[in-house]
């Protein structure tokens, strides 16, 4: 429908943009970018209630909650745990937000996840008697590698076969767990003595070094914390950076928008799925690696814990900018800490959380569904990120 | 096909056509597995293996040299490869061809483990069909919610809640209830997923992936708190015995495979035909395929777009239910968490594969089937190959037949697009 | 029967689309309906056959108020929709498409009696002398028998009120006058007709009675007799328009693009361009006339490096540049406004900003290697906001907040604002307001001036006459003549559009 203008153009003010126009051309709309988040997060704990009230009866509602925030937030081992678990989930997140923003769904973040961690540890413990500051970046560009071949390939089949992604980044990932079973049995990857499925420990110069070791607390162990988060933050900015200030970034970005545009503009839109593919496994082999060389040491089977399937949510949540991603793997990563004090302290298990994520995707997935709810008022989206099973 | 005589004529050809070109990728693939099947396989082993086609041994025997096998396997690849080289590509056939020469493969790989021994084909068979019943109902399901252009990733969690409802409300009730419950409970996921695209027109695919997170914390949730520990109680519903049909099930081979199993594969039959007829026979069909092609155009003609996708979308999650419970009443007997292991995503791959066709859904279905009942023979065999590379089998097939078909095969035009009327 | 729509307004945000229109139709006349692009036509039509409701306002069928809640409604009333972009369901056949929403059937299970069907289709076919084969698969014909299928369609459900939407698009003017016949016998036998159109020439000719909607209102009504082209287009813009573009005579010099034995296939293997050969010189405006459909899409895709020719030979100032990329003739000056604009110009999520840069982002001054250099984009964009006259109140708005005449400037003034050797424009000003065409076409003639070499693809007979130095005809995929500009007239060109060789 073609508008008829009546009036003549009102001229953008002159001089210098500011910081937010800049960050975002067109405007933050405060309702869509935080209150709907909140009023989502809000609704699925509230019918994540319901599910302790079935199963459990309306006592453990209460313990269970407290449970779920204590273990969250309060106090120094808490907040050390909840920045702990939400770092892989930064990665795994941008991960799959950098996929979004060129169309492609990274469904496969836990197969890439799986290999990149593999390959980490594999380095961590062959490579010896070099100081940890060249071990371990080396252990995490191996990760790096791992997970960006696995990223690779789905890329791949998609820009020369069409295969969509998401079916065989998810082929990919079971192929993953099985490689794993298979290279976790062998001689050269197992420990000495040892016939379970588990991989030798990463030597010292590898590991990542805690980070808040220094402050007081209860318990011989200490706060878990290490230098992973930081690494994630950083990784962050980098592709904040990529995405929005590169030139290779800017065609991610039509490519996911409109591909025969780009292609029209010159782009090359295989060479971009591929790249995007790969730089995002990539990313999803250092969230594996930041848990093979962080807080286990090894690997083995399910280390990854469902970190790829959370992180799809996140990206969601977070609206596939990597501000949005960071906060909401801090909030995934909280109600795993909290879930897991949860589990142990009350009587509901932790797959409540699943359950709570799951919806909060929906709420976030179905902005109109939030505002019908609570009688928001709002801009007019669509989720629409699909163009079907070929380009 | 493309009509190469035009050309014949014409200057030097700088390019060729994309056809083409797909042709010969997949010649030259023919190709190398020629080489490699001779290579690795007829020259590897000595021999004979002896299929056994009937109940007992010795009644209806097979036997083959081993190595004779791989060659003649070897020798059609490489017919093949000549074939889409030469002629440039076998159109419709390359899709048929394709699966000939897998299950070919399939055989020559099997005489290979088996060089020296015995195995039962027949059984084999009846193991693929048991193995295509939950990939050909998530295919089935996914072919009812594409024709009307909406894309269900969700199957995998339709199945996932089916099976569990399907053990649930079998031990609670009685396994007939269990399957009721079952095909209930998997229309209701779909219902969401339709609410979802349709209605709050979310990304199609997101809204999948949203039903299996849903569907896999649900069900793993309420495992643990109250399956796990009373177990009796609530998950131990028994699996619905094989019911032989008269005259038909005393058939030599076919008889055993496909009329002397349970109910599932009994409904799996009697839905493709259904499906078949209703689509390009009945008002129904044609107005959903219709809905599914050119949406517009069937609103324009007063035919209710969203309300056709409803109904056709909660109807494959109904069957995607149903197909969920034969994890629980027709094969394990009890839930695991989590235990449809990625059935539902090869029921879509089945789907592509099968053209978005019901008979052909199902029959891309039972190559998957087969491969999957493969994986096991071989493990059983002893072939030398680690269990793990045998389980990657069945994702493997998927990737190379989601990555040679699609393309080629075209979706419902308004596949994965919300309708918007303004 | 008598039609009356009384007072009917539409809103959408920020615009009204229908303000009080007043129309009235009976049985056996035939009243045209004019307007430019954007001027509400065809919401007017939607709202009448059901497709949205109307905010204000009521609709009438022999002097009583009836409310259509659907096209179903409208069709149960006895009106009929030839829609402007067909509503054929490309992979059935013609039956299926025919019957759709009102199979006749046979049995319990509702199946499509699809003998009774075809039975009833052939009918209508030789009563109204519609020549179709039932059965062929509607994706296979050409766009005219398309047509007869749509009219079909609308005689099927026993239409009373018939109403055509810009039908003339895609015929030549020979089939637009075979078109002219069945709309005044489909008069003769009683119906009523609403015509749309854009096309002056069209409306004096088929019309009784003409009324003319501008920015949502009727600004008039009259008839054939009493007015003239310049009258209507007066009527219709609402100011006197020049129909003719003001361009002095070309002074072509050296062959910049020269085509040599071109053949390209279209996506699905059929040949689409057939062996042509052709050149464009500096400062001359080369027009490619042809019903839309022949080979015109595939060609300028294979000349703009969208898609790669089968065989030929295509030269830029003499370097070879038939397998080039679009980066490449980007890079050598070759500008392309491309025939769908929402598709393929513009990235409609994108600001302003980001689609000015869209394929000049990946060198200097726009970046530095990796680093794009956002700050001069922006002063680049709003320089050409400026130049090129495009109506936004921002740079940093989205593209598909501008109206279509906007979007298309936002094109042109991307590709003419750089150095131009070759500029290659598909449908140049496709339903786009007056004031924007105008426009456009004067900045291509400046282009011309300034030496460029310059192609136009277009389906509007007008707009090729009045631009062109030089005018090729294509016809299934060959050039089938070649004309002077000054020389050529509407009627030879239509017969070399339909097929007659020079």
């Amino acid at each position: 429908m073609t508008e008829v203008k009546q009036s003549p153009p009102d001229k953008q003010p002159e001089g210098e943009p500011t910081w937010i126009q800049r960050v975002a051309p067109q405007g933050i709309d405060l309702r869509s970018v935080l209150v709907i988040p909140l009023l989502a997060v809000l609704t699925a704990l509230v019918v994540g209630m319901f599910f302790i009230l079935f199963t459990e009866g309306a006592n453990a509602i209460l313990p269970a909650y407290g449970a779920l925030f204590s273990g969250a937030f309060v106090g120094w081992s808490s907040i050390s745990e909840t920045l702990l678990l939400s770092t892989p989930l930064i990665l795994a997140g941008l991960s799959v937000a950098i996929g979004f923003r060129a169309g492609l769904f990274n469904i496969g973040a836990e197969g890439q996840m799986t290999i990149g961690g593999l390959t980490a540890v594999i380095v961590g413990f062959s490579v010896q008697g070099i100081p940890g500051i060249i071990h371990l970046p080396l252990a995490l560009i191996a990760g790096f590698l791992g997970g960006a071949l696995w990223g690779f390939i789905p890329g791949f089949l998609r820009a020369k076969t069409g295969a969509h992604e998401v079916i065989t980044t998810i082929m990919l990932n079971f192929i993953a767990f099985r490689t794993m079973d298979y290279i976790l049995k062998l001689p050269a990857i197992q420990p000495e003595g040892r016939f379970d499925p588990i991989s030798k420990n990463v030597l010292e110069s590898a590991r990542f070094p805690r980070i808040l070791g220094w402050l007081p607390v209860d318990g011989a162990s200490g706060l878990r914390l290490h230098l992973g988060f930081l690494v994630a933050i950083a990784v962050a900015f980098v592709v904040y950076w990529v995405l929005f200030k590169s030139t290779i970034g800017f065609e991610f970005r039509a490519v996911g928008a409109n591909p025969h545009a780009a292609k029209y503009g010159g782009m090359s839109v295989a060479g971009a799925i591929i790249l995007v593919m790969a730089f995002a496994g990539g990313l999803a082999g250092l969230a594996g690696s930041n848990e093979t060389l962080g807080v286990l040491g090894r690997a083995a089977p399910g280390f990854t814990s469902q970190i790829g399937f959370d992180a799809i949510a996140l990206a969601l949540l977070g609206r596939s900018h990597p501000a949005g991603v960071v906060l909401s793997a801090i909030l995934f990563g909280a109600l795993r800490a909290g879930g897991r004090t949860m589990q142990v302290q009350s009587e509901v298990g932790i797959d409540l959380i699943v359950i709570v994520q799951a919806l909060i995707i929906i709420f976030i997935a179905a902005p109109e569904l939030v505002r019908a709810i609570y009688r928001v008022r709002g801009g007019k989206e669509t989720g629409q990120l699909t163009r079907g099973w070929s380009t | 096909m493309v009509d190469v005589t035009s050309l014949a004529d014409k200057p030097a050809l700088v390019r060729a056509p994309a056809e083409v070109r797909r042709a010969r990728i997949r010649g030259i693939v023919y190709f190398v597995l020629a080489v490699a099947t001779y290579v690795l396989l007829a020259s590897t082993t000595e021999g004979d293996v002896v299929f056994r086609l009937g109940d007992a041994p010795g009644d209806l025997d097979l036997t083959l040299s081993a190595a004779g096998l791989a060659t003649a396997s070897a020798v059609v690849f490489g017919f093949l490869g000549a074939l889409e080289i030469g002629r440039r590509g076998l159109g419709r056939w390359s899709n048929i061809a394709l699966s000939i020469a897998l299950a070919l493969f399939a055989f020559a790989f099997l005489g290979w483990a088996a060089a020296g021994k015995s195995l039962s084909l027949v059984g084999m068979l009846e193991g693929s069909v048991a193995a295509a019943t939950p990939i050909a109902f998530g295919a089935l399901s996914g072919v009812m919610c594409e024709r009307v252009a909406v894309i269900n990733i969700g199957i995998e969690g339709m199945l996932l809640t089916g099976a569990f409802m399907g053990a649930v409300i079998g031990t609670v009730v009685n396994p007939v209830g269990g399957v009721v419950a079952a095909t209930l409970a998997g229309g209701v996921m779909a219902a969401i997923l339709a609410v979802l695209a349709i209605k709050y027109r979310v990304d199609q695919i997101i809204a999948g992936v949203v039903i299996n997170i849903l569907a896999l914390g649900l069900t793993s949730f309420l495992s643990a708190q109250i399956l796990v520990e009373n177990s009796s109680a609530y998950n131990n519903p028994g699996v619905l015995r094989p019911i032989k049909i008269p005259v038909l099930g005393d058939i030599p081979i076919i008889g055993r495979i496909f009329f002397d199993q349970n109910i599932f594969i009994y409904a799996l039959f009697i839905i493709t035909a259904g499906m078949t007829y209703g689509l390009f026979r009945t008002r129904w069909g044609l107005r959903s395929r219709a809905v599914g092609e050119h949406p517009k155009a069937a609103d324009t003609l007063g035919i209710n777009v969203f309300r056709t996708r409803y109904m056709n979308v909660i109807i494959g999650g109904m069957i995607a239910g149903f197909g969920g419970a034969y994890f629980t009443l027709g094969s394990v007997g009890a839930f695991n968490e989590n235990m449809t292991a990625g059935r539902g995503f090869i029921g879509l791959a089945a789907m592509i594969f099968g053209r978005w066709h019901p008979v052909g859904a199902l029959a891309a279905a039972l190559v998957f089937g087969f491969a999957d009942s493969l994986q096991v023979k071989l493990a059983i065999l002893d072939s030398g190959i680690p269990s793990e590379f045998l389980l990657m089998a069945p994702y493997l097939v998927t990737i190379i037949v989601v990555a040679g078909v699609v393309g080629a095969a075209r979706p419902p035009a308004a596949d994965g697009q919300p309708y918007i009327k303004e | 029967m008598r039609l009356e729509l009384r007072n009917v307004t539409k809103r959408f945000p920020g615009v009204i689309a229908n303000d009080s229109v007043d129309l009235a139709v009976s049985s056996g006349e035939i009243v045209g309906l004019l307007g430019e692009n954007g001027a509400g036509k065809t919401t007017l039509m939607n709202i009448l056959y059901g497709l949205y409701g109307a905010d204000e306002g009521e609709i009438l069928i022999d002097g009583k108020v009836v409310h259509f809640d659907g096209p179903g409604d409208a069709i149960a009333a006895g009106i009929g929709m030839v829609h402007q972009h067909f509503m054929l369901v490309p992979v059935f056949n013609v039956t299926e498409n025919v019957v759709l929403g009102v199979e006749p059937t046979a049995g319990p299970l509702g199946a499509i009696d699809m003998e009774e069907a075809r039975r009833e289709v052939r009918e209508i076919s030789t009563q109204y002398g519609l020549e179709v084969d039932p059965t062929a698969i509607v994706e296979d014909l050409p766009v005219g028998v398309q047509q007869r299928i749509e009219i079909i369609k609308v005689l099927f459900r026993e239409a009373e009120i018939i109403v055509f939407d810009e039908p003339t698009a895609v015929l030549t003017p020979q089939e637009v006058e075979d078109f002219f016949e069945i709309v005044r016998s489909l008069r003769e036998s009683g119906k009523g007709i609403i015509f749309i159109t854009h096309k002056l020439g069209e409306m004096l000719e088929i019309a009784d009675r003409i009324a003319v909607l501008r920015r949502g209102k009727i600004v008039g009504e009259t008839r054939p007799a009493e007015t003239s082209r310049e009258a209507l287009a007066e009527m219709m813009v609402g100011r006197p328009v020049d129909l003719v573009v003001d361009k002095s005579a070309a002074e072509p010099g050296e062959p910049v693009l020269s085509v040599r034995d071109l053949v390209v296939q279209d996506d699905r293997l059929h040949t689409a361009v057939d062996d042509v050969s052709f050149d464009v010189h500096a400062g001359e405006i080369v027009g490619v006339a042809g019903v839309q459909g022949n080979g015109q899409t595939e060609l300028v895709e294979a000349l703009t490096g969208l898609i790669l020719p089968i065989a030929g030979k295509v030269t830029l100032n003499g370097k070879d540049v038939t397998l080039a990329s679009p980066r490449e003739l980007h890079a050598s000056s070759v500008a392309h406004v491309p025939e769908d604009r929402q598709r393929d110009g513009l990235v409609l999520s994108f600001d302003l900003t980001e689609n000015l840069v869209l394929d000049s982002y990946y060198a200097r001054p726009y970046s530095r290697g990796v680093v794009m250099d956002w700050e001069e984009a922006r002063r680049h964009a709003d320089e050409l906001i400026e130049q090129y006259d495009i109506r936004t109140p921002s740079a940093q708005i989205s593209a598909s907040s501008l109206s279509g005449g906007n979007q298309q400037k936002l094109i042109v003034a991307r590709e003419f604002a750089r150095e131009t050797k070759l500029i290659i424009a598909s449908q140049p000003t496709r339903g786009i307001d007056v004031g924007s065409i105008e426009y456009i076409h004067q900045r291509i003639v400046e282009e011309r001036d300034a030496g460029a070499a310059v192609l136009i693809v277009s389906s509007e007979l007008d707009e090729i006459l009045a631009l062109s130095d030089r005018i090729l005809v294509m016809y299934r995929g060959k050039i089938v003549a070649e004309v002077a500009g000054s020389e050529a007239t509407a009627s030879q060109l239509g017969l070399y559009m339909a097929g007659a060789s020079a």
